[in-house]
């Protein structure tokens, strides 16, 4: 599928501007002093291993973490004061965060709905039970439901609000590969229609490769790599992703920094 | 700044209906959560019926055998019935809050618009809610079992109310703050706080019968002018305004300190990482 091109308007602030972000917890840093601004519409992929700093940064992003130096502007927004002017145009997904289990579906919708203060709430709730194959899901309650149905809720309820930046935690953990396309699919028509900003966290190499315009590659809180895939690929030399981010595992980061 | 831009399909943020809505959004999830488990629904209203039952049961007994027992018609059952109205709000207003993180909600909702306000104001509607839920039949039960009417107290019961109500409030903000902070590890302080006020606030017996150093502590809490209040009335028949006015003023100061420990436990739990780690 042909992704669509970010555009930048220098009228504008960036959807996402980080400059020199850090964050300390006690004596870890569990980010230490990324600096990067993303293009209206594009597609990033923070990548690591566990505790490179992916998870930290998107909570600095949401404005539930403080840093301890730096910022994080969303839409030109300081995100540690002055989040709630922008919260109504971003949202997130993330299969460890759960809607209410004893809600329906129906019910769910409707309350994040009105959270967002979504107009005409009755029909937006049936078209986005319809776009996400969630019309017969309506009333039954979300912890009855299977991880892929569960996850074609989570990303209903996140672009309910249309949001022009979507920020995604390993949106497609524990599905099986049919539901995991299918979510893919869904995140790539949804930017290509609405021109979304996306910053995903992933695990899933494919996955990246497929949708990423860019990587922002994570170890112990710095940035070891931030070009396209195919630079990344490219510049290591190797077949794929998996194959770079292996390389970068297994080396360590002095090592690859200097990679190739 | 560019964060002002709004899409069609949402309402303007910014203003008191936006906040109103919001603050609706919450109350009916909370309202779906009642409405959606009977036995949920049965539990509101289990312990006031039993602690309503006993004390009644005893009243009567006592009436049999003592004459001031017998004198002091409903004290017991009024008093337990004020302060289940403390007990039930702060346990409403904590633990509709504590089912956010039960159910990994919190996330969710720290990351949509809604502002803390809100979430205050909102955690506030649905304690009123689920006191209403319980104590309404237990207030009836109590008229047509031992003939006490609740009621009957007239504008004194709604300044007892109110002022119950106020420092439930406060006790919620608090409780919630510390869960914030420090996360589920801190549930039971959500539970157990209101339980410091039993002896303090002399719910079953007059101030006077604290030891000297401890009045003053009684006294500088609001439910202490309440139950004093009661048994004005119930033995003497007077209702004190100004005691009220005192309790009330003393509630103002409560629930802005209450306000402020939430706000900095907030801010805290901020800057400690604590929002993204919680769950069950």
């Amino acid at each position: 599928m042909q992704k669509p091109m970010p555009h930048s308007d220098r009228a504008l602030p960036p959807p996402v501007a980080v400059r020199e972000l850090r964050k300390v917890y006690r004596d870890i840093s569990a980010v230490d002093g990324i600096s990067f601004a993303l293009e209206s519409g594009s597609i990033t992929a923070l990548l690591g291993g566990n505790g490179a700093g992916k998870t930290t940064t998107i909570a600095m992003l949401m404005g539930l973490v403080i840093p301890t130096a730096g910022e994080a502007r969303v839409f030109g927004a300081d995100m540690a004061r002055e989040r709630h002017k922008v919260l109504h145009r971003m949202n997130f997904e993330s299969p460890y965060v759960d809607v209410p289990m004893r809600l329906t579906v129906r019910q769910n919708l409707e309350v994040f709905a009105r959270l967002y203060g979504v107009r005409d709430l009755g029909p937006r709730i049936t078209r986005t039970a319809e776009d996400f194959k969630l019309a017969d899901l309506l009333d039954r309650p979300y912890g009855k439901l299977s991880a892929g149905q569960k996850t074609r809720v989570s990303l209903a309820k996140a672009m309910l609000n249309e949001p022009e930046l979507l920020l995604l935690d390993e949106p497609t953990a524990s599905l099986d590969p049919d539901t995991a396309d299918w979510v893919r699919t869904k995140i790539e028509i949804y930017c290509r229609e609405h021109g979304a900003t996306v910053v995903l966290a992933s695990h899933n190499m494919a996955e990246v490769e497929r949708l990423a315009d860019r990587v922002i590659m994570l170890e112990k809180g710095r940035i070891l790599a931030d070009e396209t895939p195919a630079d990344l690929i490219r510049r290591f030399g190797r077949a794929n992703l998996e194959e770079v981010f292996l390389a970068i595992a297994r080396r360590g980061g002095e090592d690859a920094r200097g990679a190739p | 700044m560019r964060s002002g831009r709004l899409s069609p399909i949402l309402r303007e943020q910014a203003t008191v209906g936006a906040s109103a809505g919001r603050i609706l959004a919450l109350i009916l999830r909370y309202w779906y959560v009642i409405r959606s488990s009977w036995p949920r629904a049965a539990e509101l209203i289990y312990w006031p019926l039993v602690q309503m039952l006993m004390w009644g049961f005893l009243q009567t007994y006592l009436a049999q055998t003592a004459t001031f027992a017998a004198k002091a018609a409903g004290l017991f059952i009024g008093a337990v019935l004020l302060w289940d109205i403390l007990v039930r709000s702060q346990l409403g207003f904590a633990v509709a809050f504590l089912e956010e993180i039960w159910s990994r909600n919190l996330g969710h909702l720290l990351m949509s618009p809604l502002r803390p306000f809100e979430l205050i104001a909102a955690l506030m509607a649905v304690s009123l809610i689920k006191l209403l839920v319980a104590m309404v039949p237990v207030a009836l039960l109590a008229y047509l079992f031992f003939s006490f009417n609740v009621l009957s107290l007239g504008i004194a019961f709604a300044a007892f109310f109110a002022n119950l109500i106020l420092m439930s409030w406060s006790l919620g903000l608090v409780s919630t703050g510390v869960v914030l902070r420090w996360g589920l590890g801190a549930e039971s302080f959500a539970w157990l706080i209101v339980f410091v006020l039993l002896p303090i606030c002399c719910v079953y017996y007059p101030v006077s019968t604290l030891p000297g150093w401890l009045q003053p502590i009684a006294l500088a809490l609001p439910p202490t002018y309440v139950f004093e209040g009661l048994r004005a009335i119930v033995l003497q028949g007077s209702f004190v305004g100004h005691l009220m006015l005192q309790a009330f003023a003393l509630n103002v100061v409560y629930f802005a300190l209450g306000a402020a420990v939430f706000g900095y436990f907030l801010h805290s739990a901020r800057v400690h990482g604590t929002l993204v780690q919680m769950g069950e």
